[in-house]
């Protein structure tokens, strides 16, 4: 009754409420998209010059194009190859700091060393696989001692391999977070419940800690896959340019000033990656396990 | 051949958790096979330790726990045919009421049909057909108990451990489900151990009563010995009802003694089989509330009693078919006498009346 009688003040005070995020929201992430929206559908003189107007000319010819396929299918191959084992290792790292670390306080030590990675910048993380991966690195080095092999292994860097390695140890940080946290929200009684009822210890993985983490997954899931999707550098690095991505592909549109295409791939890699994410919304009700 | 015999024999049970403290401090008790037992205690006494190395989910430091004949240390709760009722239930969320249930018969491998056929029965037996495709979240707490029951009662385990099961509801459910426990028990026809720290609760169910204080047993009997004849100050104080007083032992006379107290001849005590006492002990004894009468002063006394203690009245309660007098009749501990309704009110009194208690010399009881 109260609220009805004074509507515009409670009014006010919402906006309010909303206002920093809108204020952060609209220039920086909104302006941007509609500025890329508007500019697909733009022509273009050949030259970097946009004529503003409506032509679907842009859509027509990414759609058309055979490289787009496959770029998709390449950057669908890195993305899935990536979430399975950033889904996998980030699974168990959760589940171990979450139910084998007793200590309360050497699990957020550990939990702090998972981002230890994340103190130094994206590309000093890439550099440093060279040593590691590369002709002359360590691994190739190991493996000719000890006679495995003859003559160094070429597919460890700059290959579809390494970029999914760089991938994997940029982003299972992404997976771990959010797994942890659902984990975390387990009661340990529901184990020990499940444990009374004579469950092994795969039967309460497999009954009782993946379907409790499920919103944590999927928040991972969102995560991994959209950066994973929106990524060129890592592409273009670690396959030392042998590899392309559908962002490389558009980015490299743009060096020759092919603006409407580039915006044109842009958008329909959006679309791409909402139809994704609404997927896992569906299968996972995040915000109602999120309030639970 | 499966050994159904669900009688258990704690042997010197000891539990540490940092090795320097025992929470379980020699621990001996048997429980027979189908009874239902009560821990009772303050919080921290032991009792859910107790419970938790009975289902398997601690380990003992020292001790032996037998079920059936067969020392159960160091095996898994479901080798123990022992199945536990969470506090707080421990309901798995995301699973409905009828795959909670059945949850158990799941993890043994039994086919879909199978169990959801013993599930269903199960939750006929509980009374929540109607609930079976709900979530947890969606049951009240009287219902997610039944729920927590059914899940443990599946298995057709020997014995059933119940932590705390009616701390989550309110006073009138509490009573409900109390005796819905008890019905439970005797149709499943299994022991029960239950833990709990309402005396109400533990005497109004069980056959034997175990009152623990700080890893120990203080008592253990059936429900009407532990509250009529408590064997020390502890439990008399603990299980409520009486009114614990002591004093120095004036003299003794064959089968009873006399207590030096505020009274003018003091107060005699019957001499018990297993107390021994000579003069000048410090005794205590305990005098059940509902058999203190009150007498205005002047008045003669009931038959068979000896002993009068003038006091002041500090307060009255009313409580329905009783009235609770709060009197000061000695110095340090309470005193409190339960009249009859009728009784109180055919003359009643009012704060600050002076009163003689009295009652008859039988029904004082020396304590250890």
């Amino acid at each position: 009754m109260q609220s009805s009688s004074t509507p515009s003040r409670s009014d006010l005070a919402g906006w309010l409420y909303v206002s920093p995020l809108v204020l952060v929201l609209v220039p920086f992430f909104v302006a941007p998209i509609l500025v890329v929206l508007a500019a697909s559908f733009f022509a273009t003189d050949g030259f970097g010059g946009l004529t503003p107007g409506f032509t679907l000319a842009s859509y027509v010819e990414v759609l058309h194009s055979a490289l787009t396929l496959k770029l998709y299918m390449a950057t669908i191959k890195f993305t899935v190859l990536t979430w399975i084992f950033t889904l996998i290792i980030g699974f168990f790292v959760a589940y171990f700091l979450v139910f084998h670390v007793r200590n309360q306080l050497l699990a957020i030590g550990l939990f702090l060393l998972c981002t230890v990675p994340f103190w130094t910048s994206n590309i000093i993380r890439m550099i440093s696989w060279i040593p590691l991966l590369g002709k002359e690195g360590l691994i190739n080095q190991a493996l000719l001692g000890i006679g495995v092999i003859r003559q160094p292994l070429e597919v460890l860097l700059f290959s579809d391999l390494a970029v999914v390695i760089a991938y994997v140890h940029q982003l299972t940080i992404f997976m771990i977070v959010p797994i942890f946290n659902s984990m975390a929200r387990i009661d340990k009684k529901l184990i020990e419940a499940a444990i009374d009822a004579g469950a092994s210890r795969f039967d309460i993985m497999r009954l009782i800690v993946v379907p409790m983490s499920k919103s944590g997954i999927a928040l991972g899931t969102i995560f991994v896959v959209s950066i994973v999707m929106g990524d060129f550098f890592v592409v273009k690095v670690m396959s030392g340019g042998g590899s392309a991505s559908v962002v490389s592909a558009f980015y490299e549109d743009v060096g020759v000033l092919q603006y409407p295409t580039a915006a044109a791939s842009a958008v329909l890699l959006t679309l791409v990656l909402v139809a994704i994410v609404s997927l896992i919304l569906r299968t996972v009700d995040i915000r109602q396990e999120i309030t639970r | 051949m499966k050994n159904d015999r669900g009688d258990i024999e704690l042997a010197g049970v000891c539990k540490s958790f940092d090795g320097a403290t025992y929470v379980v401090d020699g621990v001996n008790l048997k429980i027979a096979d189908g009874a239902y037992c009560c821990f009772i205690g303050p919080s921290g006494c032991g009792k859910t330790t107790i419970l938790r190395m009975i289902a398997g989910h601690e380990d003992p430091t020292v001790g032996e726990i037998v079920i059936g004949g067969q020392n159960v240390v160091g095996l898994a709760p479901v080798q123990r045919r022992t199945a536990m009722m969470f506090q707080s239930y421990a309901l798995f969320p995301h699973l409905t009421v009828r795959e909670n249930i059945a949850f158990a018969l799941r993890v043994r491998g039994q086919s879909k049909a199978d169990r959801l056929r013993a599930a269903d029965a199960m939750i006929e037996k509980v009374r929540l057909t109607q609930f079976a495709d709900r979530l947890p979240a969606q049951l009240s707490g009287g219902q997610q108990q039944r729920v927590a029951l059914a899940r443990a009662a599946i298995t057709e385990p020997r014995v059933l451990l119940l932590d705390e099961p009616l701390s989550a509801l309110d006073e009138q459910l509490r009573v409900q489900m109390r005796q819905e426990l008890r019905r439970m028990q005797q149709e499943l026809g299994i022991t029960f151990i239950h833990v709990t720290h309402t005396q109400l609760e533990a005497i109004a169910l069980a056959d034997l009563v175990v009152v623990m204080e700080q890893g120990k047993i203080k008592q253990a009997g059936p429900a009407r010995e532990v509250y009529a004849h408590p064997h020390d100050r502890y439990v008399a104080e603990f299980m409520g009802g009486q009114n614990v007083l002591s004093g120095r032992v004036e003299k003794v006379n064959g089968s009873s003694f006399t207590l030096a107290q505020a009274a003018p001849d003091g107060i005699e005590v019957p001499l018990l089989a297993r107390s021994t006492v000579s003069v000048g002990d410090k005794v205590d004894i305990a005098v059940r509330r509902d058999d203190v009468a009150l007498v205005r002063p002047g008045k003669d006394l009931p038959p068979g009693c000896t002993t009068s203690l003038p006091s002041r009245v500090l307060a009255i309660e009313y409580q329905g078919y009783f009235v609770k007098v709060m009197l000061d009749t000695v110095p340090d501990d309470e005193f409190v006498a339960y009249v009859p309704e009728k009784t109180f009110f055919a003359d009643p009194f009012t704060v600050g009346d002076v009163v003689m208690a009295t009652w008859s010399t039988g029904s004082a009881l020396p304590l250890a």
